[in-house]
């Protein structure tokens, strides 16, 4: 028979189990927290949106992206093509439709190069201390310090004809170094919490320091810089397509915008080859940016809140930048009177 | 019963890794912050040397060589001449690489950039000199512009947080998240094309020289008008969110409270004591961006045309002109370490906190 002792671990450890198995996807809701808002779901919609076009592109688009059509050139937006035609009788719809995938998937690719680079850099020299430390934040830093533009443009000239993974590889090796930077001030400053603290002198291992202990409280700062890289990748892709750095053979936004640009459309007002993948560029940047509005107000509650507040205090009749009112918030609900008011 | 084993309990420490590593930061307390301007300086040095070590690099790790490249464009070149070219431009391959490397080094010393195939075979230095003037006006005084527009309205905007200005921030947000280059097509094609309000592209009109006479700024400032607006446009946004989001933070702080409490005029809280404190980022920001002028433009000088170090480095990596690209990268990086100096010389100055507490 086994001994009362170890009936009673056998039976407590259950116990706690459960709660954990239930506080796995509480957990996971939690790690997600900073994306329960209305702008970062906003963001999410829009971004989806365009996930799904370029993941169903092939049973979206009408027309092949290049299908040449001779008796259908400069045509502007009809019932047959919903975009109107290119200088060769391209529809521009479908070309839209399969050029959202290019840019989603540089997009994406990058910043996870990015990202995963930024996070073993920054969280290990955050963590570290000495020459170690040092070394990696020179690294970050030299990469920070030499203009990203140009470098691609330098680099990219060097391949013929690259595949989109190339580009996304380039864009992300040389995208990381800003993430890595923010990273490693927030770990430095987690290295000295309590928590951490404590956790070492259970005798936790490394690796579970940072991976259990360090990563959930980084999330924040990861999900903002990945972000940012997808901005940052998006904007890169396109913007080299349209300079013709990178002659794509599968079409993107900027390829787009190169042919309608060499070709005069901006001269003779064929709007409907230029204005769309530039709107959509436009969107998926605007989608972002409302992503990260949401995590930064998640990060910095005051950036919600003091607008919020303010405009409670109006409803009242009270001015947020009066001397009086700013001291007064625990007495607003005994309804003040204007004369409080100065 | 017997069969389950009483092992739920994980043994703690299976690997102890490098647990040791925990010292923790000794902070040398000495007036003049030697330490920390030793270690920038360092880094400044190194930083140099990685991109110039880079830039070494780039052209032999490139497709193609600029001399046969030179060559299919000029038919009336001997075979010696070409042989001498190739000396000249420190590409003979008889060389090893890091006997090519301390050539390169001792050239670059001398102030000595090479010579551009694209431009005639003259010095590199020269033809730099020649498009940087124009780089440097337009984009730095839209640059500033952007700053002190963007830093006043992000002040204003925070501190009137909850009204209706706050809708500019999403507005200029939105402008600033669309492609550079389409907004500048977009620009041309409005207001160059159909309205005719403005020229399109140059810095100047056609068969008009250098000088300087009334015609000749009036003409420079035409040109460089449209420019000038799509990059503030452009820009804006991220300066007016960077301001407005310190504001909001500093507003909160008990010394603002006081300020109010003591009954200073709402003009003097918000300029003497909320701005000054909130605005200490974007100098630092606005530094950064100086470095970035020269290199951060090329879209805008291709999009208009104009004659700045962009459009030569565009020009220079489509005719492999390898030294001109290596002397347009070698400036643009510069720029940029210079600006970052600059940044950290102001911050120390104006932040006395960075001065201790910079890891």
């Amino acid at each position: 028979m086994t001994t009362p002792a170890t009936l009673d671990i056998r039976t407590v450890e259950p116990a706690p189990a459960t709660p954990s198995g239930q506080s796995f996807w509480t957990k996971l809701g939690s790690a997600f927290a900073m994306f329960r808002n209305g702008k970062s779901i906003a963001g999410l919609v829009i971004l989806g949106f365009f996930v799904l076009i370029a993941i169903f592109a092939d049973v979206l688009a009408p027309f092949s992206p290049t299908a040449v059509n001779h008796t259908a050139r400069f045509q502007p937006p009809s019932a047959e093509h919903w975009l109107g035609t290119t200088h060769i009788g391209e529809d521009v719809l479908s070309q839209v439709i399969h050029g959202t995938r290019g840019v989603i998937v540089v997009g994406f690719l990058a910043a996870i190069i990015a990202t995963i680079i930024a996070i073993a850099v920054g969280v290990i020299s955050g963590y570290l201390s000495g020459w170690k430390s040092e070394g990696l934040s020179a690294l970050t830093n030299v990469f920070l310090v030499i203009p990203g533009l140009p470098l691609i443009i330098i680099v990219a000239s060097m391949f013929d004809n690259p595949p989109l993974w190339v580009i996304a590889a380039v864009l992300g090796l040389i995208g990381w170094a800003w993430g890595a930077r923010v990273l490693r001030a927030q770990t430095m400053s987690l290295r000295n919490r309590d928590f951490i603290q404590a956790a070492r002198a259970n005798g936790e291992p490394l690796r579970r320091i940072i991976t259990i202990e360090m990563l959930p409280n980084l999330m924040a700062l990861i999900a903002a810089s990945f972000v940012g890289t997808v901005t940052a990748a998006i904007l890169s892709l396109t913007t080299l397509s349209y300079i013709g750095v990178i002659p794509v053979t599968t079409y993107n936004w900027g390829t787009i915008l190169n042919w309608a640009s060499a070709q005069g459309a901006f001269q003779q007002n064929q709007w409907w080859w230029y204005l769309p993948p530039g709107l959509c560029i436009a969107a998926i940047g605007v989608a972002l940016s409302l992503i990260n509005f949401g995590i930064d107000e998640y990060v910095n509650p005051r950036l919600r809140s003091a607008g919020e507040r303010a405009r409670a205090l109006r409803k009242q009749g009270l001015n947020a930048n009066s001397a009086v009112t700013a001291v007064r918030p625990v007495t607003a609900t005994s309804t003040p009177t204007k004369e409080d008011n100065q | 019963m017997t069969a389950v084993q009483p092992q739920l309990i994980e043994p703690p420490a299976e690997d102890a890794l490098e647990v040791g590593t925990t010292a923790t930061a000794v902070k040398g307390r000495s007036r003049v912050p030697w330490r920390f301007l030793g270690s920038r300086a360092l880094f400044y040095l190194f930083t140099l040397w990685a991109a110039i070590t880079i830039n070494f690099f780039l052209p032999r790790m490139m497709k193609g060589d600029a001399v046969s490249q030179y060559l299919a464009r000029n038919r009336n070149v001997s075979p010696e001449a070409a042989d001498a070219l190739r000396a000249l431009l420190g590409l003979d391959t008889d060389k090893s690489l890091f006997q090519q490397y301390l050539d390169y080094w001792s050239h670059l010393l001398r102030g000595d950039l090479g010579v551009s195939l694209l431009h005639g075979l003259r010095p590199v230095s020269e033809v730099i000199s020649q498009a940087l003037p124009w780089t440097l006006g337009l984009v730095g005084f839209a640059t500033i512009i952007s700053f002190a527009v963007g830093t006043i309205g992000g002040a204003v905007i925070g501190w009137r947080r909850g009204s209706r200005l706050d809708s500019l921030i999403p507005i200029t947000t939105f402008l600033s998240t669309i492609p550079y280059f389409w907004l500048g097509l977009l620009a041309i094609a409005v207001f160059s094309v159909n309205l005719g309000w403005f020229p399109i592209g140059k810095a100047y009109g056609v068969g008009m020289r250098p000088e300087w006479s009334a015609e000749f700024i009036g003409q420079v400032i035409h040109h460089g008008t449209l420019p000038a607006l799509t990059i503030v446009i452009a820009s804006l946004g991220g300066w007016m969110l960077g301001m407005r989001n310190m504001m909001l933070t500093v507003l909160d702080e008990d010394y603002i409270t006081v300020a109010q409490a003591k009954g200073l005029p709402n003009r003097t809280v918000l300029w003497r004591y909320a701005a000054r404190n909130a605005v200490l980022p974007q100098i630092q920001s606005f530094a950064l961006s100086l470095g970035f002028i020269v290199g951060g433009t090329i879209v805008m000088e291709m999009v208009f045309s104009y004659p700045g170090i962009g459009k030569l480095l565009l020009d220079a990596t489509n005719a492999k002109d390898y030294a001109l690209m290596q002397g347009v990268f070698l400036v643009i990086t510069v720029s940029v370490l210079v600006a970052n100096i600059l940044a950290d010389v102001a911050y120390a100055f104006l932040d006395p906190r960075t001065r201790q507490t910079e890891a």
